[in-house]
């Protein structure tokens, strides 16, 4: 089961054990399947997708493919990590448009190099994800409402920032990189940090003792804290490293389409956290993979785009991605609720003795 | 969450063994504590500043703008607040109304000598059956709220797309008594306006007096203690949210009679306003604490803001920005001011014992 219900049924004591540690290994099982279940999914879509739509499985369509989904895909890393800890980041679009528009005012007006201005943003975007850090850990707020909060905050202050005005005049050679494939395949270069940063919150998350606390943290904050881990040190570190990655997207964002404005990525944090839950990340902490997640990213991309291109019209695709959503959280909750049921009624035609 | 005085069972008895306390709050933080009435003073004050600036401010013609464009708001964060109360969040607002609001046209240009109360009840029974989908999903496929209703927020606003296919729904196409509806004043006040003052009546009295309604309340305090209680949890959330649904289907409704002009695109975007204003009005966003007059007052006051922004010179760029840190400004005072009860309780059992 890759979703926690949200009434979770109260822990069973005693003679109940058994039950319990057998509905567990059920748990893990119907999760474990999930990672596989949406690679498949992945897999049988791209295939589909490739033999049955014109124009799909061309190296121009998988550059465009790839590069659509690379703000997406940046933007779901970090996120897995916050809903693995049972927090979330709502903000993380409203970020990407203000970092974008910030470099789009530097760039208009203070006269320094574009390098350095790339830099300087990625950094803005690790002090407003820290903004939000101090007060979900420093003032105990619900991460909830405080990135509600930043976000409507964020997304004013890059209008404030630029207006309704564009900045359109980055050097040529800057955009043309943001696009630009890797030599000899229909790949964008764009891929590659992507792949680099993946490789790193994959293994912080699963082969790290920090990885291992944010799952102790999202299935349980206190006995975390109990268990010696600095709860509030490694969240708030975790909002900056979300806010640095919207502030790396925000850079691409800006190149990729050569123009800062206020309104860029808006909407976009719903369809990282559908990406997320996708994945099989729990919205409750404590369960997920990466693996999941970045299949998940890919699926919701392949699905819209053979659609798009088999003209279904590009906004009544949010019903595949609602629908997705929905299956991805009612099919394993449904699947382990009829396993349960069936290894009650085994276990009540075979009494275990006290 | 937070413990802002809305008359929780709990905070009741507190104030009754209070007699011989001899550490009162003070005066501001009581006041404070009241969220309705520091919204009230803060609206007030907007106001006041306002009009200093510009006289005009508070002439018939702004202040019943004013109230026509808070209706809307209103009725959605009133839905939300039962919502919210649960421990539950309902992001498909938007969606429900825009989807009604797009039915609510062509309906009309279905069929044109359509009586208007015939459209707004097939209205609010279309947004009701969305929200038993939502609720559905939720209550008897377990599943957390916030996930199903991200979903459904997608799903219905496709439904949206896909049924107006790029068309759109002009005023010419809806009778005018309908239309009438959306500006016509009794007493120089909007009847949009009116509409909204019941919604919020009827939901503030059923959350406060009933049992039913303190029961959303228990619920959303401590959902496994509700249940070990007897109360009937699963139905309890499942009428919340078609109880959501419905107003989100009246506000698609009176959004088509207003605003005459509908395309797929309506109410894009209104949910996260939606639980803004609740927020704001002193709903904590876990459950089990705030009033509906808290939260349509959260929404009078969103949308007094953008307006005043307006007269007061100030970059209209500036308003989302005050609203997110309106917000911010809300849940820490609510938790500045949990903290102090929480830390004025312990002492007073201290004593006590």
């Amino acid at each position: 089961m890759a979703h926690d219900s949200l009434y979770a049924a109260p822990p069973s004591a005693g003679t109940d054990t058994e039950q319990t540690a057998g509905r567990l290994t059920g748990l893990r099982a119907a999760f474990g399947s999930w990672d596989a279940a949406v690679v498949a999914a992945l897999v049988l879509a791209v295939l589909v997708a490739g033999v049955s739509v014109q124009n799909f499985a061309t190296g121009r369509n998988v550059q465009f493919l790839l590069l659509d989904l690379v703000p997406l895909a940046l933007l779901a890393l970090p996120m897995t990590l916050i809903v693995v800890t049972g927090e979330i980041d709502l903000s993380v679009a409203s970020t990407v448009g203000l970092c974008s528009t910030l470099m789009g005012q530097l760039w208009l007006s203070s006269g320094l190099s574009l390098e350095l201005i790339c830099v300087l943003v990625v950094l803005l975007g690790g002090v407003l994800g820290a903004v939000n850090g101090l007060f979900v850990t420093g003032f105990g707020l619900p991460s909830l409402a405080v990135t509600i909060g930043t976000l409507a905050l964020y997304r004013g202050l890059s209008f404030v920032v630029l207006g309704d005005q564009a900045v359109a005049d980055f050097p040529a050679s800057w955009t043309a990189a943001a696009v630009r494939n890797i030599p000899g395949t229909p790949i964008p270069a764009a891929v590659l940090p992507v792949l680099l940063l993946a490789l790193v919150f994959g293994v912080v998350l699963h082969a790290t003792t920090t990885g291992r606390a944010l799952y102790a943290m999202g299935n349980n904050d206190q006995a975390a804290t109990f268990a010696g881990v600095s709860v509030a040190r490694t969240k708030f570190w975790l909002f900056v490293a979300s806010g640095a990655v919207c502030g790396l997207v925000g850079v691409f964002w800006t190149l990729r389409y050569a123009s800062a404005r206020g309104d860029n990525a808006t909407g976009l944090e719903l369809t990282v956290v559908t990406a997320v839950l996708l994945g099989g990340v729990s919205i409750f902490g404590g369960r997920g993979a990466l693996l999941g997640v970045v299949a998940g990213v890919l699926l919701l991309g392949v699905l819209r785009n053979a659609l798009q291109l088999a003209d279904v019209d590009a906004n009544a695709l949010t019903i595949v991605t609602g629908a997705l959503l929905i299956a991805s959280v009612v099919l394993p909750n449904a699947v382990a609720d009829l396993r349960a049921r069936l290894h009650r009624r085994r276990q009540r035609a075979n009494p275990v003795a006290p | 969450m937070s413990l802002t005085d809305t008359g929780t069972p709990d905070d009741l008895a507190g104030r009754r063994s209070s007699g011989d306390d001899r550490r009162r709050p003070g005066f501001t933080e009581r006041l404070l504590a009241v969220r309705e009435l520091s919204l009230l003073l803060a609206l007030g004050a907007l106001v006041l500043v306002t009009t200093l600036r510009n006289d005009r401010f508070l002439s018939g013609q702004s202040v019943k703008d004013l109230l026509l464009g808070c209706a809307i708001l209103v009725i959605l964060a009133v839905g939300q607040t039962l919502v919210i109360v649960t421990r539950n969040v309902d992001l498909s607002v938007g969606s429900i109304l825009g989807l009604v609001a797009f039915c609510t046209g062509s309906l009309f240009l279905a069929a044109p000598g359509l009586p208007w109360p015939v459209a707004l009840l097939l209205g609010v029974a279309l947004g009701a059956l969305c929200g038993a989908v939502n609720g559905g999903l939720i209550a008897v496929a377990k599943v957390p709220a916030l996930v199903i209703t991200l979903g459904t927020l997608y799903a219905f606003r496709g439904i949206d797309y896909y049924w107006a296919a790029g068309r759109q729904i002009n005023a010419a196409d809806m009778p005018r008594s309908f239309l009438r509806l959306g500006n016509q004043t009794v007493l120089g006040v909007p009847v949009l306006f009116l509409i909204a003052v019941v919604v919020v009546a009827v939901v503030g009295y059923y959350l406060r007096a009933y049992r039913g309604g303190r029961e959303l309340y228990a619920i959303g305090s401590e959902p496994a203690a509700a249940r070990l209680s007897g109360i009937p949890v699963g139905r309890r959330v499942f009428a919340v949210f078609v109880a959501s649904g419905a107003l989100a289907g009246l506000a698609g409704v009176l959004y088509a009679a207003r605003f005459g002009t509908l395309d797929a695109a309506a109410g894009t975007g209104l949910e996260l306003q939606v639980v803004a204003a609740a927020v704001v009005g002193g709903v904590a966003i876990f459950g089990g604490s705030g009033s509906a007059y808290g939260a349509a007052l959260g929404a009078v006051l969103l949308t007094t803001i953008g307006s005043s922004l307006a007269v007061l010179r100030i970059d209209p760029f500036w308003q989302q920005a005050v609203v997110g840190a309106l917000i911010l400004a809300a849940i820490g005072l609510d938790r500045l001011l949990a903290l102090r009860t929480a830390a004025r309780l312990r002492g007073r059992s201290a004593r006590g014992a």
